[in-house]
Order: structure tokens, then C-alpha cells, then sequence
């Protein structure tokens, strides 16, 4: 589906994509992971042929999108990161003028939008305008009007960024069902949950780089422990205590309000904490999460 | 990649037909007339108080400046140019009202299609190409443009003003010089970043133009070095043009109109191609 080798973007002198590699297939979910600035927006950007490629080699849908450009974005479908939905005009309407886009008949848009609209849980809003809806239905609007072309590509640039939590739950199984009907995802998120519930497969981006490649599964596997300690003493005493844990776990973190403890065993752990006479505030285990692996390539550094 | 049958639950009813085409017309709709069916939907919404309006204004400005203040010329001076001064003016106005359209139609709807609704981006990701993007918008404006100026004229000919059948001829010249400022005022607009601009365009270019380039009275009445900058707007050669076919005067300077009224429509869009992409395809 989409084949990359060096990829390069640069906007002057700053190099936003540093040459990375990657094959995506079909029906595979495929996920980009990394902080703001990461260079997920325009690997993307790139993928969807809105981008020229500054340097490397990129096929997409086995077509060059220098040259082909047109005929690759109308067998995709793009989501992007801030909805580019025609506020004034009525939900159906902005369907109709998609299709459009991809010089569908009138007739056909129609049945299609009726089918989208179902499938968005949108089919009773169908009439109204658009610029009243929750963040949640505009951006479910926006993947029904990527779909209406029935892609073979479908391209989510941050779908869930600023949803409330059902919101994000009822878009997940829509994007969810989207997969088991075979349509090729490819995803940027800097959720990790998010992550974990749909993509197949994922990279974590970091500076235009990639820092790590594989199933969700794996890199836990290869950049943490099964298991994390998570630690909270009084205010000040975690610089003091921190050596004397350092031993109990493969890895540990001393952050501001508590400590972490990577292991693989974190009861095992936690007694030998209680052991030491050692008292915390409170204290969790838990299994480790996409989020230790990214924090942990990424750093927790704010980036803004 | 197969469709998977299963059970009944929304969203089951999407077709998803990998690897086959998307059904599309028989005859292929032209990029570019995708793009301005867009703004035909938006259209769709205002249609009325647009039509309305381009009804009143003709109305309005030719009753109170043609006929009301025209007769006060018409009295001392014998009117203008030959002609009765709402005869002479009409055209003028024709042109201006086309340049004001060409220019409001390529301002705030160009920045927000890129800045606040994103139009140009959604199209962007469709088969539409940057081109397709802005000549649709730019066929669009004409479309619409059209529509005004046969209801001028149809106003026109109510004022008896209409003395020739050349005057058929003054819808393309509406057009055209419309078109003369859509085309370079949307390449100006693609460039900016804040819609204080457009006051500075409207206040330093295109009030003193629709005033100064013979639109109310001949350029003859101006100081010579104004005449030559009045000579040197397109909205002169709009005016100009405009009025030799309504009144029938035609000559071969109208080529010499139309060709400079072409060359600022190029250029406008050959430097649209340019700020569109250099704004879009990043």
C-alpha cells in the first residue's frame, strides 16, 4: 500500500521527516506514534500526496505521488487533524459536495451518504447544518466524508485529539469496525491507548526519526518490563530513598511526586519495598502500557 | 482484501468494494468545475438576497445619479460624450459594479477557503489539483458574475439606456473585467495572513479606480498626469469597453481594451497558480 525508503521533509532549513523507512500492507493498521513536532503531520501529509517529498523515495497505492497524485488521493481517504467541514452548510450537503469531489453520480453519493450517515450515527442530524454539532459528531462527519469514496486508504491524523471520552469510545469502534471490513488504516496519535486499541502495527516518532518499530506487544516487550511499581512518598524524600530501591527493580524513574519501578514481578517488588520498613502514601502495580515505551523513547521532557 | 459478512450493527450496510473503482459519471466532470460546484452549494443559501441586491443597486444608482442628478447635467452641458449623462453613466457603473465583485468575491472568501473554513484543503485532498482549486473558484465568481450582469442590463434596457445591440456583448466584457481583478486580487489574498489587507486594497485601489477611471466622467476632465495613471487601471479599459458596446460605438481600440483586460487576467492567474501552491502545497 505504502512504501517508503529515506523519506525527507524539510520546510527551509528545518527538517521535520529525517529519512525514514517503512512498508505498510494491506488491511494492515498502521500507527505513528510521537510527540507534537514529532513529524507524524507530515509524514502523513506526504502519504496523502498534499506534501511534496522533499527527499527519499515514497510509492503509494504502487503509484508515484509526485506524478500520480490525483489518481492516489481518489482512492484514499483523508482525516486530517483540524476538520475541514463546510460549517454552513447542512451535513448531508457536505457529503454530497465530497463525493462530488470524486465525480461521483448524484444517485450514488446519495445512497452512500445514507449508508455513512448510519454508520456515523449521524442519520438524524442529516438535514441540519453543521456548525452547531459536538467536536465528537463533526469529527465522525469527517470520517463518513472521507469514506464516501470508499477508499482503499484511509488516512487519520489525530482523529480522537480534543473528544470527550465517549466520544472517543464511539469513534474507536467505528474506526474499529472500519478494520475488520478490510480498509487499510494509517493513524497519527499521541495517545497511547489509543494506539494500543487500533493499530496493528506502529512506529514511535521522535526529532523526524523513528526510535523504535514493531506490534504494540513487542515493544513493551523490548522497551520495558511486564510490570511497573508505582511509588509515592512524602514530598521531598524521593531523592533520598530512590538508591535504596534502585536494586529492587531493572529500571527505575525518580519523578517529582513518585517513583517508578520497572520489574518484572511488581508484587514481588512492592513486598520487598515493605520489607525495607520503607512506608509510601500510596502505592500501585500495574502492567506496563504503550505510554511507559514512549515516555521512555521519547523522554518527559514538555515539548512544545 | 474481502468484505467480511457479519453481523447486523450500523455500519454494516457500507459497501467496501477494495481494488474496484468508485462509481464515477460516464463523462469525466472537469477538475476545475468540481471545485466551483462547491460554491455553487454555498450559493445555494444566499442566492436570494444576492439577486436582490444586484436588482436594487443598478436601480437605486441610476435613478438617483443618472436621472436625478443627470438631468442637472443633461441641462447645462447637453450631457456627456453625446449622450444623455444615464446613458453615459450606466456602463461605467456596469464595469465598476463587475470590478467590485471580481475583488470582494476574491478577498475574504479566498482567505477564509484557505484560513477559516479550510475549503482548498478539504478539495486538496480529493483527485483536485492546486490549479483545479483555484480555477474553480475563479469560474465560480463568473458564473455569479454573470448573473448580475444580465440583470444590469436587464435594468438597463428598462432606463432605455441600451442604445445598440452590441450591448449583448457587455455580458462577456463584464465578465472579462470582473475577471481582471478575481484573478489578481485571489493571488494577493492567497498571501496574506490577516484580512486588514483588504481595507488598504479597497481604500488605496479600488475606491479611487471605481471614482477616478471614467466611470462618472471622462478621464479628459482630469489633471494629465492623472489621466495617465487613470489610463493605466484595467477598471479604465472595463469602463471604456463596456460603454462602446452599449452605445453602439464600437471601434478597434476595444481590442486594445480586451487584450489589456486578458493580459491582467493571465498574469492574476498565472501569479494565482503560484501563491495558491506557494500557500497550500507545503
Amino acid at each position: 500500500m505504502v512504501e517508503a525508503h529515506g523519506l525527507v521533509k524539510r520546510f527551509g532549513d528545518f527538517v521535520a521527516v529525517d529519512g525514514v523507512d517503512f512498508t505498510i500492507s494491506p488491511g494492515e493498521s498502521f500507527g505513528f506514534l510521537g510527540p507534537n513536532g514529532a513529524g507524524k503531520t507530515s509524514t502523513m501529509r506526504m502519504i496523502s500526496c498534499i506534501s511534496p517529498v522533499s527527499e527519499g523515495s515514497l510509492r503509494v497505492l504502487g503509484m508515484d505521488p509526485s506524478t500520480d497524485g490525483p489518481r492516489i488521493r481518489a482512492r484514499m481517504g483523508l482525516v486530517p487533524q483540524e476538520d475541514s467541514l463546510d460549517l454552513e452548510l447542512t451535513v448531508l450537503d457536505n457529503l454530497m459536495i465530497y463525493g462530488r469531489y470524486f465525480d461521483m453520480p448524484k444517485k450514488v453519493i446519495r445512497e452512500r451518504a445514507a449508508q455513512l450517515l448510519e454508520f456515523a450515527q449521524l442519520t438524524d442530524r442529516a438535514n441540519d447544518r453543521v456548525d452547531p454539532l459536538s467536536g465528537g459528531m463533526k469529527r465522525r462527519l469527517t470520517i463518513a466524508r472521507a469514506l464516501i469514496s470508499d477508499p482503499d486508504l484511509l488516512i487519520l491524523d489525530e482523529p480522537t485529539t480534543g473528544l470527550d471520552p465517549q466520544a472517543r469510545h464511539l469513534l474507536w469502534d467505528r474506526l474499529y469496525r472500519l478494520k475488520q471490513q478490510g480498509v487499510t488504516l494509517i493513524i497519527t496519535t499521541h495517545y497511547m491507548d489509543e494506539a494500543e486499541q487500533l493499530c496493528d502495527r506502529l512506529v514511535v516518532m521522535d526529532k523526524g526519526r523513528f526510535a523504535a518499530e514493531g506490534t504494540p506487544r513487542q515493544l513493551i516487550d523490548a522497551y520495558s518490563t511486564k510490570e511497573v511499581v508505582e511509588l509515592r512518598f512524602s514530598p521531598g524524600q524521593h531523592e533520598e530513598i530512590a538508591p535504596s530501591l534502585a536494586a529492587l527493580a531493572e529500571r527505575q524513574e525518580v519523578l517529582p511526586d513518585r517513583i517508578l519501578l520497572y520489574t518484572e514481578d511488581g508484587d514481588a517488588a512492592l513486598a520487598e519495598v515493605a520489607r525495607m520498613g520503607l512506608v509510601a502514601q500510596s502505592t500501585l502495580v500495574r502492567r506496563s502500557t504503550l505510554e511507559d515505551v514512549f515516555l521512555r523513547l521519547t523522554g518527559r521532557t514538555l515539548v512544545d | 482484501m474481502t468484505t467480511t459478512a457479519r453481523g447486523a450493527a450500523p455500519g454494516d450496510a457500507i459497501h467496501f468494494q477494495h481494488g474496484e473503482a468508485v462509481p464515477t459519471r460516464r463523462i469525466p466532470t472537469p477538475m476545475w468545475l468540481r471545485a466551483a460546484c462547491y460554491w455553487g452549494y454555498q450559493y445555494r443559501r444566499t442566492w436570494r438576497s444576492s439577486v436582490v441586491t444586484s436588482f436594487l443597486i443598478p436601480v437605486l444608482y441610476l435613478a438617483a445619479m443618472g436621472i436625478a442628478l443627470g438631468s442637472l447635467i443633461d441641462k447645462h452641458s447637453h450631457g456627456v460624450d453625446g449622450v444623455t449623462y444615464v446613458a453615459y453613466l450606466a456602463p461605467g457603473l456596469l464595469a465598476g459594479t463587475c470590478m467590485q465583485i471580481g475583488t470582494n468575491d476574491a478577498t475574504y472568501p479566498v482567505m477564509g477557503a484557505i484560513k477559516w473554513m479550510r475549503t482548498y484543503l478539504a478539495q486538496l485532498a480529493t483527485p483536485l489539483e492546486v490549479y483545479d482549486v483555484l480555477l474553480g473558484h475563479l469560474a465560480w465568481i463568473m458564473a455569479r458574475l454573470a448573473i448580475v450582469v444580465s440583470i444590469y442590463l436587464a435594468v438597463m434596457a428598462a432606463f432605455d439606456v441600451v442604445y445598440s445591440p452590441w450591448a449583448i456583448a457587455a455580458l462577456p466584457a463584464g465578465l472579462l473585467t470582473g475577471l481582471a481583478f478575481a484573478a489578481p486580487v485571489s493571488a494577493f489574498a492567497a498571501t496574506q495572513d490577516k484580512d486588514s489587507s483588504f481595507s488598504t486594497l479597497y481604500r488605496f485601489a479600488i475606491i479611487p479606480m471605481f471614482l477616478f477611471s471614467g466611470t462618472f466622467f471622462p478621464i479628459s476632465q482630469l489633471p494629465e498626469w492623472l489621466q495617465a495613471v487613470a489610463y493605466a487601471t484595467p477598471l479604465y479599459h472595463g469602463v471604456a469597453l463596456c460603454r462602446d458596446l452599449t452605445l453602439g460605438q464600437v471601434s478597434w481600440s476595444d481590442i486594445g481594451h480586451i487584450a489589456y483586460l486578458c493580459a491582467c487576467a493571465l498574469v492574476g492567474y498565472l501569479a494565482g497558480r503560484r501563491t495558491f501552491a506557494g500557500r497550500l502545497v507545503v
